[in-house]
């Protein structure tokens, strides 16, 4: 289990786990203020982790590298399968439920950085992919 | 233009006889439903069919699902279950699918193949494709199934449903 008690308790406490955008941005904030109180989130920080190489096994690999350099437009899987855009301005469907969200940050930070994101990390991230219009 | 005729009828003749074998071995495979195997598989790749490996092949790739091709695939325990469940009831060599069988019959006993590419069935049925056609950025790999198989998501894979992009 990961230090996701917020998300997680927000997960358990309705049926399903919907939320707006910013809610789940909240989210991440107070598990980020627990860590450093001071914490706010930062787009650019956000943005920087996105584009962010890191040493793969096939080569350099960053969020991009699936998603494209840009989250409004679709990526694509590395098993060739249309991923709908990050952008929430261009999907909807995006930081919308809390579990998946936590699912994937799972998956792709393990992936592409090596580790899990931290809360601040979510947060930026999720703040940067906001902010996008 | 005459002196072709001869290659022609051949080449005709062979597509003909090619396309009537294929379709002789067996039409769709069995309509099979699973609402987390559609969401969590399908989300990176097409849902491959579970008829398409045999039980023990699904219950390795389910037990490290965290190195799942070099991905990380990992699931709730809950979830994850379920999905075994589906796979291994719907398998090769359970489920009672014609083409199925024959995969299952192709894997030497003591192979436990991940990949459906590597099972001898999938090799022999692709034999006629050409290394660079598989390359094509339209393909990608193997694994890409829907580039030539337009119907794959609805479980035909026949001949005359065939589409090779360029």
């Amino acid at each position: 289990m990961r230090k996701t008690l917020p998300l997680l308790a927000l997960i358990a406490a309705g049926t399903s786990s919907a939320a707006t955008p910013d809610q789940l941005l909240q989210g991440y904030v107070a598990e980020a203020r627990k860590a450093e109180a001071g914490f706010s989130p930062s787009p650019t920080r956000g943005e920087a982790m996105f584009r962010r190489e890191h040493a793969g096994d096939k080569g350099p690999v960053a969020c991009a590298t699936c998603h494209t350099a840009d989250p409004r437009k679709e990526g694509r899987t590395r098993a060739h399968k249309a991923i709908a855009p990050l952008a929430p301005a261009a999907n909807p469907e995006r930081l919308a439920e809390a579990a998946k969200a936590e699912k994937w940050f799972g998956r792709n930070c393990k992936d592409v950085l090596g580790r899990a994101c931290t809360p601040a990390e979510k947060a930026d991230f999720a703040a940067w992919l906001i902010s996008i219009r | 233009m005459r002196k072709h005729f001869p290659k022609i009828v051949t080449l005709l003749a062979g597509v003909g006889v090619s396309g009537w074998l294929f379709a002789s071995g067996g039409s769709s495979l069995p309509t099979v439903d699973n609402a987390p195997w559609r969401e969590e598989c399908g989300s990176c790749h097409l849902a491959y069919h579970p008829a398409f490996l045999p039980e023990r092949s699904w219950r390795r790739m389910m037990a490290d699902l965290d190195h799942h091709f070099g991905e990380n695939a990992g699931l709730d325990a809950a979830t994850a279950r379920q999905i075994e469940g589906f796979l291994t009831a719907n398998a090769a060599d359970r489920g009672g699918a014609k083409r199925g069988r024959k995969i299952a019959a192709s894997i030497p006993h003591g192979k436990t193949p991940l990949r459906i590419s590597e099972t001898p069935w999938f090799v022999r049925k692709h034999d006629e494709v050409r290394a660079d056609v598989w390359q094509r950025k339209s393909v990608g790999s193997a694994a890409n199934c829907a580039a030539c198989h337009p119907a794959a998501e609805k479980g035909r894979f026949d001949e005359h449903d065939i589409r090779v992009p360029r």
